[in-house]
């Protein structure tokens, strides 16, 4: 082994380190965004590193669909208790209380589209010119032409086909009054990273990520958690199955798969396994090709 | 076609190295296929992905399954059938973990090669075995020059359509060496290849037993790249003050960065820029502990002995080692946006973790990168032209020359009005 050598895990963790401690710098008011889901958690590690032994300078939102997994809430809470940070939560439900949103029609209405109205409204709310996602390359194709530093303009829209080129690390975070910027410190990493970060630096993640029992209904080929969120279709039945989840997102919409992983190990061997991706479980991203690419376009995570 | 063997226990995972290479060919020369070829062989490619993907090609019209389709994400991409964007792709063997940085073969080609190229440690170069060395050939290999990609490998592509002939190969080989010896590259390797038949890909070939060289994937699981960075010449330019001002770290004052050169240890003796301060190194901080040492990349806290004025932008040095100091600075540049380069024009210029103004005094002169001639009779610099300026900054920057370090040498210029960042800059 050379003597000055950094692994290519320990270069992915320096990388994202980086650009944490950019976006503190360059912006006055960044947040960031946090589902939950185990990319999110990884980000929050390595604010808690970038600026270690200060506290992490900037809250954490969460866009709150309202059809959450309570094991999740309470993951969030606790941590964000241990970190001493701010928890801004926005709500899906209130953006539709008040007009904003409007909740789809039709046998699997979903809110994840619906986030994006309140994302927005959030950021415009707290004046936020920064948010972190944790949105990497090897999820989605729309996703692999992403830039770390991603501008968006005044109505929250991205325009894939006039980004700035990004050289070196030189980060460029310049932008007019109103627009602001996704920045997205994950974005070299593979689902498999995450998973093999999460065990050797030995963090907590919810439990839903383990295998067990729970009521499912399987519906275009995905299991979905059986909630008071879920009307079932005509065949459609309510089984119960030793499952867990490989994505975190609203319950509607994120499907589970069968699994007896009840360690960090066994499921860093099931994605090692895997032959679908993991948005392979998420209907979200199914309802058309470019689907991604359309959300994003209009200011999705 | 045997494919890689993929189980990672995490005490191997985390032992992988990692190696970011950028792919160049002009049109049609396979590019897309190697691609695949890879990611699918080292099982990156998952079936839901392939589904896809044969889904698309098959309401394109294509008739083969288009892996083009997987790097291919934008809409417009897929409508156009063409790649507007650098596409990053990831895949992995026991031994590295490799960042794919694919670049378009057409439009905006300059502007995406060098943008891919800013970051990799290793060039690939796709020659037609048909064509032979071409125009686009030698373009690429000046970017990748320029921008000091240390290794390049050329795979001489499409052998199966020339009968894997050993005479085409050494053709090629010497056509390309003729034109390299005008280049900076101190590592280049060729190797003859089918990336449709998958020869020299990942298995040996029998269809050339003349060839004693590695194959492709061999080559980039072994190329040296540790030396790649520079461990001699300490820089650390200061990204952010870190004073948490809790009652346990209450006089804790300790400046983070990103180490862009050297080696640092506790108890060096330092100097900070511009202030020109000397002092020692107190002690090298990470949220796992304090460290011995720190090394590029490495991103970490340093505290020092005496309080001294130290803030963003700034520069950490040895005082018997420090960079170029000055206003007035020498660049090659690629022009990146579709507004020409106004002579005598105001841009904001970003510089390690240092942002500023600088004034475009001259354009030295533009060069012809198909046939590396200084055209010094038309000085204007539009998109995707590649050319000499000399700029003076505002402030004083703390730099090296480009070819020293690629950290502390490279700047982008910023258009003050639309923000865009329109050139990228190697100091010279």
């Amino acid at each position: 082994m050379q003597k000055y050598h950094l692994s290519h895990l320990s270069q992915l963790e320096n990388e994202a380190v980086f650009i944490m401690r950019e976006v503190a710098s360059q912006f006055e008011k960044p947040v960031l965004l946090f589902s939950g889901g185990k990319d999110s958690i990884v980000m929050v590690r390595l604010a808690q590193k970038a600026f270690w032994p200060a506290k992490i300078p900037f809250p954490l939102m969460h866009i709150d669909t309202g059809h959450n997994f309570e094991e999740t809430i309470e993951f969030r809470d606790n941590l964000v208790k241990e970190l001493g940070v701010e928890l801004i939560v926005a709500s899906v439900q209130e953006s539709i209380d008040e007009g904003k949103a409007v909740e789809e029609k039709g046998a699997n209405p979903s809110r994840n589209k619906l986030q994006i109205v309140t994302l927005l409204d959030g950021i415009e709310k707290h004046k936020f010119d920064a948010a972190f996602g944790g949105g990497r390359r090897d999820e989605e194709k729309a996703r692999a032409k992403e830039r770390f530093f991603s501008h968006r303009d005044e109505f929250g829209q991205w325009d894939p086909k006039n980004q700035r080129p990004e050289l070196w690390n030189l980060f460029n975070g310049k932008k007019h009054m109103g627009e602001h910027f996704r920045v997205f410190p994950l974005s070299n990493w593979t689902e498999m990273d995450v998973w093999q970060y999460i065990a050797a630096e030995n963090i907590p993640i919810p439990h839903i990520y383990y295998t067990h029992e729970r009521e499912v209904v399987k519906r275009d080929g995905v299991y979905l958690a059986n909630s008071p969120f879920i009307s079932l279709l005509e065949g459609e039945k309510i089984e119960k199955k030793q499952i867990r989840f490989r994505t975190i997102g609203d319950m509607t919409c994120t499907g589970a798969v069968v699994s007896d992983a009840s360690k960090i190990e066994d499921i860093i061997m099931e994605v090692s396994a895997a032959r679908e991706t993991e948005r392979g479980t998420r209907t979200d991203d199914k309802r058309s090709e470019a689907a991604m690419e359309d959300r994003k376009k209009e200011g999705y995570f | 076609m045997n494919t890689i063997e993929k189980e990672f226990s995490t005490e191997e995972y985390l032992n992988m190295d990692l190696l970011r290479f950028t792919t160049a060919g002009s049109v049609d020369d396979g590019k897309s296929t190697l691609i695949g070829r890879l990611l699918h062989d080292s099982k990156s490619i998952f079936e839901d992905q392939m589904d896809a993907v044969e889904l698309a090609s098959k309401n394109m019209g294509d008739h083969q399954v288009n892996l083009a389709l997987l790097t291919d994400g934008l809409r417009a991409e897929r409508e156009q059938g063409i790649t507007i964007d650098v596409a990053y792709r990831y895949f992995a063997t026991p031994k590295r973990k490799f960042i794919i940085a694919d670049t378009p073969g057409h439009i905006q080609y300059t502007r995406n090669m060098v943008t891919g190229a800013s970051t990799a440690n290793l060039a690939i170069i796709l020659v037609d075995a048909r064509h032979g060395v071409v125009e686009q050939t030698c373009r690429h290999a000046f970017i990748a020059s320029l921008l000091q990609i240390k290794h390049l490998v050329i795979c001489i592509n499409k052998m199966d359509l020339v009968d894997f002939s050993e005479e085409v190969f050494t053709k090629i080989k010497g056509q390309f060496d003729d034109f390299s010896s005008k280049l900076e590259i101190q590592d280049i390797q060729y190797i003859p290849i089918s990336a449709l038949k998958g020869d020299n890909v990942v298995d040996k070939s029998e269809n050339t037993p003349w060839f004693d060289g590695s194959t492709l994937l061999y080559t980039l699981e072994n190329v040296h790249i540790a030396s790649d960075y520079n461990f001699v010449d300490c820089r650390f330019p200061v990204q952010r003050v870190i004073r948490p001002q809790s009652e346990k770290y209450h006089d804790f004052r300790g400046y983070a960065g990103k180490i862009e050169g050297g080696v640092f240890k506790p108890g060096d003796e330092v100097l900070a820029l511009p202030s020109g301060f000397t002092t020692k190194i107190k002690s090298i901080e990470t949220m796992n502990g304090p460290i011995g040492e720190a090394f590029p990349p490495e991103n970490i806290v340093m505290t020092l002995e005496d309080e001294i004025d130290i803030s963003r932008g700034d520069m950490i040095a040895k005082p018997n080692n420090q960079p170029k100091s000055g206003q007035d600075i020498e660049l090659m540049i690629c022009w990146l946006n579709e507004k020409k380069i106004i002579p005598g024009g105001k841009y904001g210029i970003r510089h390690t973790t240092k942002d500023a103004r600088c004034i475009v005094k001259d354009i030295r002169y533009k060069v012809d990168i198909n046939t590396l001639h200084k055209i010094e009779d038309d000085l204007s610099l539009g998109l995707n032209e590649i050319g000499r300026i000399h700029v003076r900054t505002t402030q004083p920057f703390f730099y090296d020359s480009y070819k020293k370090n690629r950290g502390t040498g490279s700047v982008i210029l910023v258009d003050e009005n639309t923000n865009e960042t329109v050139g990228a800059g190697m100091i010279i």
